[in-house]
């Protein structure tokens, strides 16, 4: 397989597993945001923090508020994150890598395109969008699916696993994030308890871990067992545990992935010892934001083994 | 209302391909004739609707870059064939393979001892100043002495029903997967005639393609490694590119997928490391190759390539400067050429030219600037002509200057009574529209002729041009054998 079709496919995965985290976050915000006692005053602006686009944000937007935050994130295409630019990214990768990928893909992507494109103000507009996000969530869905029942188990398809667990783990990681964040930032007084509550469970049945966490832990809503669920539950498929699993399960299936499985190792080590401890606050955010940060590393080493091909590799072929 | 071919407006002094007189079908088209007859108006428009929606599945597009924005267009179609003969088109496909075989012997001669000029049938300055010759290739010697492996021959057949080849297309010549394209749409449009009328199948040609490719391979493995390098996405003919690719089961790759090791053999980047490729059929322009020896700023070709071809530690097809043959000077002694390598006469001929280098000839270009069409020798795909009867005349004076500035850059040819075929305007009324042929021919230890080609076809009434880019559709093209009909 080309290194570049490899490279193409990969981030075809990602971008679409992105746009469909990004959906599912707006919802928790959105959802969480009736729940919650009109006392808690929790930012918007959380988002655009916790997905690391502070930047990108402040250079477009002087107010921090609901509309602005749904726009950046949803429809707007200076942000590199958005959901409208990661379906542009999805597009521009798989129209060049049509004959690894089930053809009826690219339909579905200039489809989800389209209907985001046409219904963005309904994105945006707060009665609305629970609509709009459940629908390009399922169409996200469509196509994941589409993939697991018609690909063979190639090289292609162990690439778009690998997208996909990579962006899946850092996904899970911002969410967490974002529900710390919150708890963090509602006052200690009346209604806190119960609001921890609130956020929590949202946060579970944004990522559908909602019914597998109660089968999982045998237990009523509790910050630490959720973290420690999310980020260590081998059998959920959001898990970052079960993600690194699975990533080092594909690419021994891959040729020369003798550093990525140690690579991974250590990252799957480092989230072990880390869920000892997994009571909100400082510095769990910080984990996470470690957690984060070596995955970024592990794309790193993705990126070097196999789609750069490098000078290196071109003296060891002689 | 359905089609009445006694309504059919023949137009006067033009061969047309269906029909020979009002209300009579030539006897390879009779069936093809009395089945459309047979259709209501409803049912000619949902013949027509089931070829646009089939293009559309299909994903059949060509893009079209204008302004910074990559259109894809779907490909415009009609639904009535071109129908030849088996028998004409048996001869036809001889002096293809003929002329092929000729020019192939005439590149090989240039980049070696230039037998051809030094015997006098050529003037050397012709060479001297082609655009296409390249002196980077001189003393290289491609397997089978081939150079143009892959050749798009434009026919056209005059008033008096004879074809005539209007230029060879030597570089990168594209449009056959919109030939096979056709096909698959016609059999789901019409297959009721597919059933009654023996048609020729076209379908083995990336097969044929692929062996052909397989045999330029300078390693003697039972599997060689081919693959199709194109300049990308935003290139007019990626659609083709990936098309051929898939049928050939070839990796797709970019100038960037490709290396040139320290030992001039070319590898391509895959996730297992690198990987010599054995056979690259390049769908980009000599001057892109390889930045080492032609634009050094070119980043859709491979450092080194030229290196590793002119070692032969690969091969490429086309051979670089195998566009020295594609000159239309060099066309216009294509018949010579035949005699001087063959010792045959040429079995289809060229299109009357004049030779604007030549006092006398341009002398009559001059003074003809209204009845003639005026060529650039070197341009592909309709650009930088004059056609004469549809010129103004400040056009003419342009064009006259021009000739007379660089005179060696022009051709001129009368302007051609382009054959017609009834082709469908409005909902079911056929008017006859112009059209072209561009068979494919390939060369390597052996070669190989298309059935038929791709027909395009100027969609405009009275329009003779038939480019894709400049508004032109196309048409499937049968060769019917009348001798050998269907039970």
């Amino acid at each position: 397989m080309l290194s570049k079709v490899a490279e193409r496919v990969y981030w075809a995965a990602r971008y679409l597993e992105r746009v469909e985290s990004t959906a599912r976050m707006l919802s928790i915000y959105d959802t969480l945001l009736f729940d919650l006692p009109r006392q808690v005053n929790l930012g918007w602006y959380n988002l655009i923090v916790i997905n690391s686009l502070e930047q990108d944000f402040n250079e477009r937007y002087s107010v921090q508020d609901e509309r602005n935050v749904v726009k950046f994130l949803v429809g707007d295409d200076t942000n590199p994150s958005s959901i409208v630019t990661s379906l542009k990214a999805i597009r521009e990768n798989i129209r060049t890598t049509r004959d690894v990928i089930p053809a009826d893909t690219w339909e579905l992507v200039n489809e989800l395109s389209q209907y985001v494109q046409d219904h963005l103000q309904q994105g945006i507009n707060r009665r609305d969008r629970h609509e709009f996000l459940g629908n390009v969530i399922s169409a996200c869905q469509q196509i994941i699916g589409l993939w697991q029942v018609n690909m063979p188990r190639d090289s292609a398809w162990e690439m778009l696993k690998l997208g996909q667990n990579l962006e899946r783990a850092d996904m899970t990681t911002r969410n967490l994030d974002a529900a710390t964040a919150a708890i963090m930032q509602i006052e200690d007084d009346d209604f806190a308890v119960n609001s921890q509550q609130i956020i929590w469970g949202n946060v579970l049945r944004s990522l559908s871990a909602d019914q597998p966490y109660r089968r999982a832990m045998r237990s009523s809503v509790k910050a630490p067992l959720v973290c420690s669920f999310l980020l260590t539950d081998p059998r959920f498929p959001r898990s970052v545990e079960y993600c690194l699993n699975d990533m080092i399960q594909g690419v021994k299936a891959l040729p020369r992935a003798e550093k990525i499985i140690a690579d991974i190792r250590k990252l799957h080590k480092t989230v072990t010892d880390r869920a000892e401890d997994s009571a909100p606050g400082p510095e769990m955010r910080e984990a996470l934001n470690d957690l984060q940060i070596s995955l970024q590393y592990l794309h790193f080493s993705i990126s070097r083994t196999w789609f750069l091909n490098d000078q290196e590799q071109l003296a060891v072929a002689q | 209302m359905s089609i009445n071919w006694k309504h059919y407006e023949l137009q006067e002094g033009f061969y047309d391909e269906l029909i020979s007189s009002p209300g009579n079908p030539r006897v390879p088209a009779r069936q093809l004739a009395n089945y459309l007859n047979s259709l209501t108006e409803e049912e000619i428009q949902s013949r027509k609707l089931a070829a646009e929606s089939t293009i559309k599945d299909m994903g059949v597009s060509f893009t079209v870059y204008s302004e910074g924005e990559n259109i894809d267009r779907a490909w415009p179609f009609d639904i009535v064939p071109r129908i030849i003969s088996a028998q004409q088109w048996e001869k036809t496909a001889a002096g293809l393979r003929q002329r092929l075989k000729a020019l192939n012997m005439f590149i090989d001669d240039l980049y070696h001892e230039q037998k051809i000029i030094k015997d006098g049938v050529i003037p050397e300055f012709v060479l001297k100043q082609s655009k296409n010759y390249r002196p980077e290739c001189e003393g290289v010697n491609p397997r089978f002495g081939v150079w143009a492996h892959i050749c798009g021959t434009d026919l056209v057949r005059d008033g008096d029903g004879q074809f005539y080849v209007l230029e060879d297309n030597l570089r990168v010549p594209s449009g056959v997967s919109y030939m096979l394209e056709n096909r698959s749409i016609m059999k789901r449009v019409l297959p009721e005639v597919f059933e009654k009328v023996s048609i020729a199948p076209v379908g083995d040609y990336p097969e044929a393609l692929f062996n052909m490719l397989a045999s330029l391979s300078p390693r003697q493995s039972s599997s060689p490694v081919v693959v199709v390098l194109t300049p990308g996405i935003f290139n007019s003919a990626y659609f083709e590119h990936a098309f051929l690719a898939q049928r050939m089961g070839a990796e797709l790759v970019e100038g960037s997928d490709l290396v040139v090791g320290k030992d001039d053999c070319v590898y391509m980047k895959t996730i297992s490391g690198l990987e010599r490729v054995d056979v690259i059929y390049r769908r980009i322009d000599d001057m892109f190759l390889d930045p080492e020896v032609f634009h050094p700023e070119s980043v859709l070709g491979v450092p080194g390539l030229m290196r590793a071809w002119r070692k032969g530690k690969v091969a490429l097809a086309n051979a670089p400067g195998a566009g020295v043959a594609d000159d239309k000077v060099v066309y216009a002694y294509v018949p010579d050429i035949i005699r001087y390598y063959l010792s045959e006469e040429p079995l289809i001929p060229n299109v009357e030219t004049y030779l604007c280098y030549d006092d006398k000839q341009r002398e009559y270009v001059l003074d003809n600037l209204d009845k003639l069409v005026v060529k650039p020798a070197n341009e592909s795909g309709g650009y930088g002509m004059l056609v004469g009867p549809h010129s103004t005349k400040k056009e003419r004076e342009q064009f006259a200057e021009l000739i007379k500035a660089n005179p060696r850059n022009y051709i001129a040819q009368p302007t051609l009574a382009l054959s017609t075929a009834p082709t469908l305007v409005g909902r079911s009324k056929v008017e006859p529209r112009h059209l072209d042929l561009r068979p494919f021919i390939l060369q390597g230890e052996s070669s190989y002729v298309t059935t038929g080609g791709l027909t395009r076809v100027a969609m405009k009434k009275g329009s003779l041009v038939v480019n894709s880019s400049q508004g032109g559709g196309s048409k499937d093209t049968w060769i019917v054998d009348t001798s050998a009909g269907k039970a």
